[in-house]
């Protein structure tokens, strides 16, 4: 039987939606041209792929961002070697104060919207969802090839905005008015604002099409047998975070036209009346008035709290399935780890006010706000608790993606306690803004999901190439990053506690800071150090796709799904009928012949 | 050869990890000497504050080192080469009630004692004394990049000849509860005294009250906490607290100069 035949579920698929069969049927599929094939291809794992490396090429480019405004933090105002010449020439590679509020601007729009949410829902909702719930393809091909197609408009729009008149945007990725909407507030908010609002319509246009797809899918297409409480948590991490943008995401996109409509058209929704910009008002030079800046706070956060939790609970899914396969141990508690994701997610739609604390809004509200915040922290402690137990009584393989997710537990804790300060609004009086946020979001967002995606990539990398990864790279990776991460982003707690401002340029001109330099440095240091540490895994990862040792199925004993297709899968997944009996975590069964059991094969009796 | 690997590789993993608490309490501990921890408190209820970071700190310490010794314990001990299977448990019902629960109830003492503090700073505003929410001391207009302070006539007016305007130095009285108003002429920007553990948005178009108590005459950083544009990092204003006394003779001596001038 060729690898190409349709899969069987197709027989069994409900609700008449297109099967990808109608797309490329067997016959036409070897008569593919490259570019149906590699670049306007609907197979879902093609674009996965895309998104992948597109989304790895991005994170650099963030990651060059942040070495740039390392530098800045740790020797303000000198020459900076290598990147300075590229991105400040008319300074001679020194970093400029509207330069530097512009570098954070764009690492922190790059790593949400173009790193971390392409790479866990594009990349991994694409590769992993048909193959998981056992279906050809997604539910909508085409409408998934689009998908990634509109993100490039959204990646060329950020990188006209660096080159656009009056340079780059640079009001923060919170993009506040009136900075952002008042051209003479900032020179960024000159053309660079426009495009980076248009980037990311673009970007949520994307999201929306892929959440659409997911939803879909997951709903109507999964396997015989697969029911709700058989998906891996990878799928429950998933469809949760495609609802949330679905939900979410309609808030952002009409508020940034709103924006958009202040700024060109001079609508007047955030701007308000009487603003004096350098002895000049902007109502003479033709501004609109009579709006309110805290009605973008409210729309951009009822957007982007739920957006940070996009951010980390398809991460959480992941960590749960490479913690059970290594550990060769069912997940503890199945249920209440898909129940908390939901219930983050659900609480995560009535806290968005507690970004907006110190902001003007009526202070009795904040305190609805920090009880609703503080129940999320619920949620996120049984998470913690049920890995403990999945690791308790386990038999652990230290292979470097274990190694990944095992990190993620320790560093989420990290996380999510820091928010507990940050939720109770008179601690947060003293820490808000501070370098204490800074060190709390990067423990979720980097020291937890990027290392959940680097553990993810160790883990379906055999899946997806045929080959696995080299295991001593990947230890040596894991090492390196590990101990840097925690040494860029651990002390930024303390500097916080100190006073220490986030988005400031230079601080040590303040008494208060003046001498915090030496621990910026440190922290630059250890910044410049994990960057270069990433050598060993593009090595690895290109490597390993030529001289990885081949694999078979199923290279690391796993119950779920994908492993039950070749590696990596043919045009429609599957090459046999698929019946799903049990949940995915069916591991160290006693009874069975071996120590798991896969959700195709019945459970012992 | 291969066991020794493994038992390597066991070691590295339980010492980065147990490496993560460790490291984590011990800076933690050592911060207040390296300068890294809060400055002085200079206000009436500066204290209040830090004494709710500090009962968040206990419990936080409490769980991140229990959950982090658990974990460290578990990768060591549960990653010995062992040819028997794992323990085959899908979770414990009683577990997940005790583990939802106490976390519950320690989050609903966290918010309810939260709220005190946050409303004397935020809501319950001074209601007798010299100054006011409708008779404030001062207004206080950010705008890029500099602070200015306004002080109202001997009448209380903010408009007219009479007021005094000050850029960047804001004097104030000790001891004395202050009302002022916070105003932003263009963007926004935000108003923090780290002392004072105070902070407030300025929003155009709004006046926010905001009010402190300075326990401590002497000079103290204002800092501007919310990104106003390319100078953001140097809109520096300078807090001068004098006693009581001499803050009224102060101000009595700024008039006087002013309607000298006239
Ligand atoms: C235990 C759960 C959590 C709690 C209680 C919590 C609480 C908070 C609070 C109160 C703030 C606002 C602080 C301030 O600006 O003063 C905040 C900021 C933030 N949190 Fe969390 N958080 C939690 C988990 C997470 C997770 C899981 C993520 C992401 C994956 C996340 C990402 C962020 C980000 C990105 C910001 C900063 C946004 C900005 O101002 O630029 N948080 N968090
Ligand atoms: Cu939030
Ligand atoms: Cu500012």
């Amino acid at each position: 039987m060729s690898t190409h035949a349709p899969a069987a579920p197709h027989a069994a698929r409900p609700l008449g939606i297109d099967p990808p069969g109608t797309v490329h049927t067997t016959h036409e599929h070897h008569e593919l041209g490259f570019v149906r094939k590699y670049i306007f291809s609907t197979d879902h794992k093609v674009i996965g792929l895309q998104f992948l490396f597109t989304g790895l090429v991005m994170l650099l480019f963030g990651g060059l961002m942040a070495m740039a405004i390392r530098w800045q933090l740790a020797y303000p105002w000198t020459e900076m070697p290598v990147l300075g010449r590229l991105l400040f020439p008319e300074t001679g590679g020194v970093t400029t104060p509207e330069g530097y509020t512009m570098l954070f601007t764009m690492h922190g729009t790059l790593m949400i919207f173009f790193v971390i949410i392409p790479l866990l829902t594009g990349t991994f909702g694409n590769y992993l969802i048909p193959l998981m719930i056992g279906a050809p393809d997604m539910a909508f091909p085409r409408l998934n090839m689009l998908g990634y197609w509109f993100w490039w408009p959204g990646i060329a729009c950020i990188l006209i905005s660096f080159g656009a008149e009056g340079g780059g945007p640079a009001a923060g990725w919170t993009s506040y008015p009136p900075l952002s909407t008042i051209e003479a507030a900032a020179p960024g908010s000159n053309w660079g604002q426009n495009w980076w609002l248009l980037s990311l319509t673009f970007v949520g246009v994307s999201s929306m099409m892929g959440a659409v797809n997911y939803v879909t899918t997951i709903v109507k297409m999964r396997a015989p047998g697969m029911t709700f409480f058989r998906l891996p948590l990878s799928i429950w991490g998933l469809l949760i975070a495609a609802l949330l943008q679905l939900f979410a995401l309609p808030v952002l996109t009409a508020a940034s036209f709103m924006q958009l409509f202040d700024r060109v058209f001079d609508a007047g929704f955030f701007t308000p009346t009487g603003v004096v910009i350098n002895g000049t008002s902007p109502e003479t030079l033709g501004n609109a008035a009579g709006g309110h800046p805290l009605l973008w706070q409210h729309l951009f956060w009822f957007y982007s709290h739920p957006a940070v939790y996009i951010l980390v609970v398809p991460a959480m899914g992941f960590v749960s399935d490479i913690l059970a396969v290594h550990a060769r141990k069912p997940i503890f508690g199945y249920k209440p780890m898909a129940y908390s994701m939901a219930g983050i997610a659900g609480l995560g739609f009535i806290v968005w006010g507690h970004h907006m604390f110190m902001s003007g809004m009526n202070p009795s509200v904040g305190l609805v706000f920090m009880t609703a915040t503080l129940m999320i922290a619920l949620p996120s402690a049984v998470k913690v608790f049920n890995w403990l137990g999945t690791l308790w009584g386990a038999r652990i393989q230290l292979t470097s993606a274990m190694l990944f997710a095992l990190s993620f537990v320790s560093m989420f804790i990290i996380g999510g306690l820091s928010g507990i300060w940050m939720a109770s609004t008179p601690v947060d009086i003293y820490i808000h803004d501070t370098y204490i946020i800074v060190a709390h979001f990067h423990y979720v967002v980097f020291a937890g999901s990027v290392m959940a995606i680097f553990g993810a990539i160790y883990h379906w990398f055999p899946k997806m190439f045929g080959r696995a990864m080299n295991e001593t790279l990947g230890k040596i990776h894991f090492v390196g990053t590990f101990v840097f991460l925690n040494g860029v982003f651990y002390m930024m707690h303390q500097l916080g506690l100190a006073g220490l401002m986030r988005r400031t340029a230079d601080p040590y001109a303040y008494e208060t800071y003046a001498h915090l330099q030496p621990v910026n440095e440190f922290i630059s240091l250890c910044a410049f150090a994990l960057l270069f540490w990433q050598v060993f895994f593009v090595l690895n990862f290109f490597g390993s796709m030529v001289w990885g040792k081949r694999v078979g199925r199923n290279p690391w004993n796993a119950a779920s799904l994908e492993w039950e297709a070749p590696s990596p899968p043919g045009h429609g997944n599957f090459d046999r009928q698929l019946a799903v009996h049990h949940g995915p975590y069916e591991y160290g069964v006693p009874d069975a012949p071996r120590d798991f059991v896969p959700q195709t094969q019945r459970l012992p009796t | 050869m291969a066991g020794l690997k493994h038992f390597l590789l066991r070691v590295l993993t339980t010492l980065l990890l147990l490496a993560v608490p460790v490291l984590g309490v011990w800076t933690f501990v050592k911060a207040e000497e390296w300068g890294l921890w809060f400055p002085p408190i200079v206000s009436s209820y500066g204290a209040g504050i830090d004494n709710l970071f500090y009962v968040i700190l206990w419990m936080v310490t409490v769980t991140f080192v229990g959950t982090e010794l658990l974990l460290v314990w578990f990768v060591f001990r549960y990653s010995k080469r062992d040819p028997t299977r794992a323990v085959y448990t899908h979770g414990n019902h009683t577990l997940e009630l005790v583990w939802t629960a106490i976390p519950a109830l320690l989050m609903i003492f966290v918010a309810f004692s939260q709220m005190e503090a946050w409303s004397d700073v935020k809501l319950n505003f001074p209601e007798e004394g010299p100054y006011t929410v409708e008779k404030p001391l001062m207004e206080v207009y950010a705008s890029q990049f500099d602070w200015r302070v306004r002080y109202p006539d001997a009448q209380g007016n903010f408009q007219g000849a009479d007021v005094i305007e000050v850029p960047y130095d804001i004097t104030v009285p000790a001891d004395t509860k202050v009302v002022f108003r916070l105003k932003s002429r263009d963007v926004l920007h935000s108003f923090f005294v780290p002392v004072f553990r105070l902070k407030q948005d300025a929003v155009p178009g709004m006046e926010i009250p905001v009010w402190f108590e300075a326990t401590q005459p002497g000079d103290y950083d204002l800092i501007c906490a919310e990104l106003c544009g390319w100078g953001h990092y140097k809109m520096a204003g300078r807090i001068h607290v004098l006693p009581k006394d001499e803050f009224d003779t102060w101000l009595a001596a700024k008039r006087a100069a002013l309607y000298a001038t006239e």
